[in-house]
């Protein structure tokens, strides 16, 4: 009789179950504590809508806004700048935005709903740092042919001013367009659409 | 009194045999190599900096406030106001640097003479376990002071975690504990940095020496001491690691504490090499400083994440996706633990080598050290090139540099199989060499 035979089947099998209930029981446990680390309740609720105001910001200004805890710019683009997008499109991964988000309303040649006003969330797609803008005149420091837009700082992404990403960019996508709507004709709101309020 | 020590000694002892039983192995008759060199000292060096690192931790714990309204001001109080409370810091964050200072030296040890190789894969496994555990703890006590530089640096790293295809967004949103970098996630990473991960590292210390105990250590002629044993069964190329090594080492400890000393003294920032300049300025969620750079010990894997570009399938309609960089850092760093297997080479140490093994790893310091450097300065710092061709992505020079050495770190891991099989060796000698 080899040792293989000599063992009790019914108490491995018990053995065993109870080694496969304590298992269970061991992973039962950790759920809560692997939940507890999910945002919260509070976090959750935060995120109220931000109201934007436009009837004093000029061409080229930029206005960065708090909204769930990142910032949105709210800027005005001149004719210039507005005929600038289409001379970076050859330089851009994403110039149609096909795989970059953005509300319905702002999915078009200028990513906004209406072409002056730019609304963007201003975290890099990339690692998600805060781009910082570039005017026209950065050339120096820019390159010769930089039409203005947006520089990362973290790892060198850049992107149009319409916050489309150029090639060889680390950032895969153009910047987000979070939600907005004109409350009236000199104020937006960051956060609320008429898309979301239908939903 | 004599008698009376003695006598108290006898009752400990017939009560607890094992601490007498474990002096023995792992100190007064554990046979270390006599032929140690310099490169012996990082190891104990190790161990003193992570005493270094609890003693100050503890007492710092005591004044700072882990509270995203609260923590900048506590560390800003404990410099100014806290008595010692500035030296306690500086202790601390030099010690960090050092850490890592001690740790590379101690791993390149390893690469010069084969540390890592049969019969030492698990002593290395550990010791790779501890550095990514390093990794971790360093990671999570830089958010702590709540400065612009741990704020923009625990966002870029957790999204590190976010380009993970799938689970990614759900994986960082977890880490965060929050949409964004918040209160919350400084609370869970001061946990993290104060009691988890500490933890871990004992633990893994504990498995990395006890598995060096017991195989026996490495030496710079990668000669195996057992081998030749004396008549009274100990390694005639054996001494006891006490009090030969213990003194031999206590002369390391005091030179490398002069030189820390120095450090913290005089220099403790080291030119923002150990602690950034922006991370004086409060942490600030709307606006990223304009040059940031994570700390030198983490610049050559930051390099290469930057060097990869972002890669897409068009036509499959997969989008452009910053993973693959991510991976590659990954991979960097993750490919240590292979090392004792891609390693065919039928010598251990770097004296019997030929010339490809010495070749490569030189050209490997070389890449690291390029890739550090770049990973603190921005992707311009070497201008941009002047003509425009067709395969050139980005015209910043330093970018194609980091791909180049990128291409030469991973071409020392992946080609090591290779080469050293093929490299042409010197005889080991049957003793280790020692002349004195």
């Amino acid at each position: 009789m080899n040792d293989r035979e000599k063992v009790d089947k019914t108490r491995r099998t018990l053995v065993v179950a109870t080694g496969v209930a304590g298992g269970v029981a061991t992973v039962a446990t950790a759920a809560p504590f692997v939940a507890s680390m999910w945002p919260s309740e509070r976090a959750k609720a935060a995120g109220a809508p931000v109201e934007a105001e436009i009837a004093t910001l000029q061409p080229g200004e930029l206005r960065v806004y708090e909204w769930r805890g990142k910032p949105v710019w709210v800027f005005r683009r001149s004719k210039e700048m507005l005929e600038s997008l289409k001379a970076v499109e050859p330089f851009l991964t994403d110039p149609e935005s096909k795989y970059s988000e953005q509300p319905k309303y702002a999915k078009n040649e200028n990513r906004s709903e209406k072409p002056d006003v730019m609304v963007l969330i201003g975290v890099c797609t990339h690692l998600g740092c805060s781009p910082q803008m570039k005017p026209a005149e950065d050339k120096a420091e820019m390159g010769a042919d930089w039409v203005g837009g947006f520089y990362c700082p973290c790892h060198g992404s850049k992107f149009d001013l319409a916050g489309r990403v150029f090639r060889g960019s680390p950032a895969p996508k153009n910047l987000e367009v979070p939600p907005y709507e004109f409350s009236s004709d000199v104020a937006l709101m960051i956060g609320e659409d008429k898309e979301k309020k239908g939903a | 009194m004599a008698s009376r020590l003695q006598a108290l000694w006898g009752w400990f002892d017939s009560r607890m045999p094992s601490a007498a039983e474990q002096w023995k192995i792992h100190a007064s008759e554990y046979y270390a190599p006599k032929n140690f060199n310099f490169w012996y000292y990082f190891g104990s060096l190790a161990g003193l900096v992570l005493i270094i690192q609890i003693v100050s931790g503890i007492f710092l714990t005591m004044n700072y406030k882990p509270d995203a309204s609260l923590a900048f001001g506590s560390v800003e109080y404990i410099m100014r106001d806290v008595s010692f409370g500035w030296l306690l810091r500086y202790v601390h964050s030099t010690g960090a640097s050092a850490f890592f200072v001690v740790v590379y030296l101690h791993m390149f040890r390893a690469l010069l003479y084969g540390s890592h190789r049969a019969p030492r894969e698990l002593v290395w496994i550990f010791g790779v376990l501890i550095y990514l555990t390093l990794m971790g703890e360093a990671f999570f006590g830089y958010l702590l002071p709540w400065g612009q530089m741990s704020y923009w640096g625990a966002q870029v790293i957790v999204n590190l975690f976010g380009t993970i295809p799938f689970i990614g967004p759900d994986l960082a949103l977890w880490i965060r504990g929050d949409y964004v970098v918040s209160d919350v996630t400084l609370n869970r990473f001061f946990a993290l940095h104060v009691i988890a991960f500490p933890l871990v590292l004992l633990g893994l210390i504990a498995a990395h020496i006890l598995a060096l105990h017991d195989v026996g250590s490495n030496n710079p002629d990668g000669v195996d001491i057992k081998k030749t044993k004396g008549a009274d069964g100990k390694p005639l190329d054996g001494i006891p690691f006490h009090p030969y090594y213990t003194v031999k080492d206590l002369v390391g400890a005091v030179v490398f504490l002069a030189i820390f000393c120095v450090v913290m003294f005089f220099v403790p920032e080291m030119g923002g090499y150990f602690l950034e300049a922006n991370n004086f300025i409060p942490a600030d969620a709307l606006k990223t400083p304009q040059h940031i750079a994570p700390v030198w010990y983490f610049t050559p894997y930051y390099s290469i994440l930057r060097a990869v570009p972002p890669i897409g399938i068009d036509l499959l309609g997969i989008a452009p996706t910053q993973f693959p960089g991510v991976l590659a850092m990954g991979v960097g760093v993750l490919i240590f633990f292979f090392l004792p297997w891609l390693d065919r080479s039928p010598v251990k140490s770097i004296r019997y080598r030929g010339r490809l093994y010495k070749s490569w790893l030189a050209a490997f310091v070389v890449v690291f050290v390029i890739l550090g450097y770049l990973g603190v300065n921005p992707t311009t710092v070497w201008g941009q090139f002047k003509f425009n061709a067709f395969f050139l992505d980005t015209k910043d020079i330093a970018t194609w540099v980091a791909r180049l050495c990128t291409i030469v770190y991973f071409l020392f891991f992946f080609l090591m199989p290779w080469y050293t099989a093929r490299d042409k060796v010197k005889p080991v000698p049957e003793r280790v060499t020692y002349h004195h």
